[in-house]
């Protein structure tokens, strides 16, 4: 196998050798640190911007539209100029609203989105952290933005928002358990629950292919359960604009807002790119047994596209779920959640564990 | 037993109906073809981008030697249900040296124009029509208030009636 | 009306009093809901109206019968021919004008044309209240061959004041019938979309299913009207129990469910389109040859009395009420809208359900804002 080609590994390590050489271990860590922190600030700005724009393409596509077209070609600098309109608008206070929390809300929803990113691996070595517990890690962070939502639904002092707040508490904290109990399917498969040995686990097939129907289903319902996790429609009861108005961030503008929206597009990109990795192997390219030639012309295409192209795939149908359906009900939600998904779910588990215990996996 | 049947009939009746909405929605993501939009300023230079009756605003045509239809008789502003008309009119002698009633100023508020058409059906000499006009945007308002028989215009009928006169 | 009053609860301390409007997305106009809550249960509601009150009843009273036409257009503003043609029929019963031929299967066109726009309205309205945005879409986009059609004839889109007491304002465009005829068979193509984005849908017939029952007796008792009534199972379409035009020579049914929930009212106006369709099929080939209007006077005076004309508008039953005393203004002129009892049944029928349901319960009623407050 050469999928060593495309190896990141060797070019971080160079650097990081590099930087030792000039100064000591300690800056070097720090200079490191700042290095990664800049690419992936950078990232999740350039990314946030174009998930907008895709998302906005996609839907007009759906529609019968063109989407944005105007700002530069094909409207792709569309999204920029929303940004910048954003920044230079006000950011209306609201009175009796406590402050002080409803400056923080915005900052722990994006920053939860942003820890999570670290331990997502894009390509072969190219990982800002590869933790033993990585994907217990990226569950445990994603689920503090709830709290973000929480707060700025509370300070605000808006009864929409507080509405929606609400509704987003007991989303998510239901949906947790869903999300958990079918990426912990993955983690029976490959005996690991570190990324990385995940994505090996999966280079002779992804699980989705060798874990038969049960990983299939797995990956249904995590594709629901994270969709609802991520108050997206059909599940985006949390902002439900033809009820709440804008639900819990009814009373932000400005780059408050942006922060909000940015972050739910950043959490769209996780799940996908979570996805990708426990069930679409990661960036590992598509193989298929016996196809020799085929298999290697895959090989040349980088692992980063892979990476990407499967994660985009995965975005494209939560998109595509939004676009489509109608919005459930907050009791609808619920009895989703705890009548069909978390009982299929569990007994799903169990099937797996036993045929991971008697091997019949490939 | 029959409860679990239920249950995942249930299930996949809900899948296979879901799996309908998006089958559509999917359909038209990959049809360029039907999509809709039309847009806008680019399609200005295309000859008819309304319909040649569209009610755009009410306008007076002028013949090429800058008559129109209008007597000035007034019955349009009568019939205007808003009062969007106001005729101002003028005494002139005419061949004979009578003094005959004339149209000043056929004044059209378009700020106030409902777009009924009465003015239009009711004139008698058919001196009104549709214009096909509909980027009406402006900074002041003072500036939809037209006056619709152009400068140095006449009464088509009084010319007509001179020119007989003549000859 | 005991029973109405016994609706109204006292308000307690500790209720949620939410404010729904008069600027919210899904009151689709100005109209203020204001939401005694418990949780997200609703406990009361209660409508408030005016906000786009403009006083056209009273408007009426200084206009002639002619330009009287034009203003109803501004009730409920997406059913506009059916409004002018309420007062145009009343003037021509009153003084017994005879309306030719022609003019009376081109405004059964023309109904028919209206109804289906305003139900693809709706339709797509209801979608998005729903939160499937992209039915909305649709929904639109086929609306806009009709209003093709409208603007081809009458040269505007949505308030074409287009009848006139006697007959038609001017004669329709030559190609008409043809593109009528070419709607209906596009928009046959296209019906089984709606089936299958939302109709069919797992979660919208959960969302509407069961939702807002209306008793039969509750809509008689509000006087619901139109599809909203025939969902409860109330036979109120005046085209069939008060024929006007040549409704009565015209095959089609009236569509009754016997539910009376949302959905039972969704059903109601999707199989109405279906026989929308074929009322213009059947209609456009006897559009006959002949005159536009008949020969009316300038100035029309109805004799001294009491008119009253009913008609059957997309949204129920529009009653058109006028006392003359013989000058060439009404005397009085009152409209009874269908949107006005529509929307007062909401408490009833919206009471202890969701904040969702309310949205999916009063999207179901179609209301326009503001033919309830004219
Ligand atoms: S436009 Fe027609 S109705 Fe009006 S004043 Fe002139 S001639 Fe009379
Ligand atoms: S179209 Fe109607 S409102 Fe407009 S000027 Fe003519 S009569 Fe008046």
């Amino acid at each position: 196998m050469n999928d060593h080609i495309y190896d990141f590994s060797q070019l971080t390590r160079h650097i990081d050798e590099s930087l030792r050489a000039a100064m000591s271990p300690t800056w070097a860590v720090v200079v490191e640190l700042v290095i990664i922190g800049l690419v992936f600030l950078t990232f999740y700005a350039l990314l946030g911007l174009f998930l907008v724009y895709a998302e906005r393409k996609v839907c007009a596509l759906m529609q019968n539209r063109i989407g944005p077209n105007r700002v530069g070609k094909w409207g792709l600098l569309q999204t920029i100029a929303d940004l910048l309109k954003l920044l230079t608008k006000e950011l209306v206070y609201i009175e009796r609203a406590d402050k002080f929390l409803f400056n923080l809300a915005p900052f722990i929803v994006i920053i939860a989105s942003f820890m999570a990113i670290a331990a997502i691996p894009f390509a072969k070595g190219l990982q800002a952290i590869d933790l033993n517990i990585g994907i217990f890690y990226i569950i445990a962070v994603t689920s503090v933005g709830v709290i973000g939502i929480l707060i700025g639904g509370w300070a605000s002092n808006s009864k929409y928002s507080l509405i929606g707040a609400m509704r987003s508490g007991a989303q998510v904290i239901s949906y947790e358990l869903s999300v958990g109990l079918s990426l912990l399917s993955v983690v029976i498969f490959s005996g690991s629950m570190q990324l990385s040995e995940i994505i090996r686990s999966q280079a002779d097939g992804w699980w989705i292919f060798k874990g038969h129907i049960p990983a299939f289903i797995a990956f249904l319902i995590y594709l629901v359960a994270a969709t609802a996790e991520i108050n997206r429609g059909p599940f985006d009861l949390a902002e439900a604009e033809s009820e709440l108005t804008a639900g819990f961030h009814t009373e932000y503008s400005g780059i408050k807002f942006a922060f909000f929206f940015l972050a739910e597009y950043i959490n769209m990109f996780i799940v996908a790119s979570i996805a990708t990795t426990m069930f679409l192997g990661g960036w590992l390219p598509l193989h298929i047994d016996h196809w020799a030639a085929f298999n290697r012309v895959m090989d040349y295409i980088p692992s980063i596209v892979w990476f990407f192209a499967k994660t985009f795939f995965i975005i494209y149908v939560i998109m595509w779920f939004k676009w489509t359906f109608p919005r459930l009900r907050i009791d609808q939600l619920l009895t989703l959640e705890w009548k069909y998904l978390l009982p299929l779910n569990l007994i799903n588990t169990i099937v797996i564990a036993f045929i991971v215990m008697m091997g019949w996996h490939f | 037993m029959s409860g679990i049947i239920k249950y995942f009939a249930d299930i996949l009746h809900g899948l296979k109906t879901l799996w309908a909405g998006m089958r559509i929605t999917g359909k038209y993501f990959v049809s360029p073809g039907e999509i809709v939009t039309e847009q806008y300023p680019e399609i200005r230079h295309k000859k008819q981008i309304v319909s040649d009756r569209f009610k755009g605003e009410v306008i007076m045509p002028h013949d090429e030697n800058n008559q129109h239809n209008c007597t000035g008789c007034g019955v349009c502003e009568l019939n205007c249900p808003n009062g969007s008309i106001e005729i101002i009119t003028k005494r002139i002698p005419d061949e004979n040296g009578k003094m005959v009633r004339v149209i000043d100023k056929h004044i059209y508020h378009l700020s106030m124009c409902t777009f009924c058409g009465l003015c239009i059906k009711v004139c008698p000499t058919q001196a009104l029509a549709w214009g096909q006009e509909f980027e009406h945007a402006v900074y002041d308002r003072t500036k939809l208030t037209k006056v619709l028989n152009k400068p140095g215009s006449s009464y088509k009928g009084l010319s007509s009636k001179k020119k007989e006169a003549k000859s | 009306m005991s029973e109405v009053i016994k609706n109204y609860i006292v308000r307690e301390n500790e209720d949620y009093i939410v404010n729904m409007g008069p600027q919210h997305p899904s009151t689709h106009g100005v109209l203020r809901l204001e939401l005694v809550l418990s949780g997200e249960t609703v406990k009361q509601v209660v409508p408030h109206i005016g906000y786009i009150h403009r006083g056209i009843e009273k408007m009426c009273e200084y206009d002639t019968y002619k330009q009287i036409v034009h203003l109803t257009d501004r009730m409920d503003y997406l059913s506009a021919h059916i409004n002018n043609e309420a007062v145009c029929l009343l003037v021509e019963n009153a003084l017994e004008i005879e309306v030719p031929e022609r003019v009376k299967y081109i405004r059964v066109v023309l109904d028919e044309l209206t109804r289906i726009a305003s139900h693809q309205l709706w339709w797509s309205a209801y979608g998005m209240d729903l939160g499937a945005l992209t039915a909305f879409f649709y929904g639109m986009r086929d609306r806009e061959k009709i209003l093709d059609i409208f603007e081809e004839s009458f040269g505007s889109r949505l308030l074409h004041s287009f009848n006139t007491p006697g007959g038609l304002m001017h004669d329709v465009h030559p190609n008409f019938q043809k593109h009528a005829m070419e709607f209906v068979k596009y928009f046959r193509k296209k019906l089984p979309e709606y089936k299958q984005l939302l109709t069919d849908n797992v979660i919208f017939r959960n969302r509407t299913q069961g939702i807002g029952v209306m008793s039969r007796e509750t809509a008689i008792a509000y006087g619901v009207t139109g599809p909203s009534g025939r969902g409860s199972g109330f036979s109120c379409d005046v085209r069939k129990i008060a024929p006007y035009g040549v409704y009565d020579q015209l095959e089609f049914e009236q569509i009754l469910y016997e539910q009376g929930d949302s959905f039972a009212r969704y059903m109601v106006r999707m199989k109405e389109m279906e026989q929308s369709l074929n009322i213009i099929e059947q209609a456009v080939d006897k559009i006959t040859d002949g005159p536009f209007t008949a020969k009316v006077k300038p100035i029309i005076k109805l004799p001294e009395g009491e008119y009253y004309q009913r008609v059957e508008t997309a949204r129920g039953e529009l009653g058109v009420y006028v006392v003359s005393d013989g000058k060439k203004f009404p005397y009085r002129v009152r409209f009874r809208s269908p949107n006005f009892s529509n929307l007062f049944v909401l408490n009833t029928i919206a009471r202890g359900h969701l904040i969702a349901d309310l949205v999916a319960i009063s999207g179901s009623l179609d209301l326009v804002i503001p033919d309830i407050d004219r």
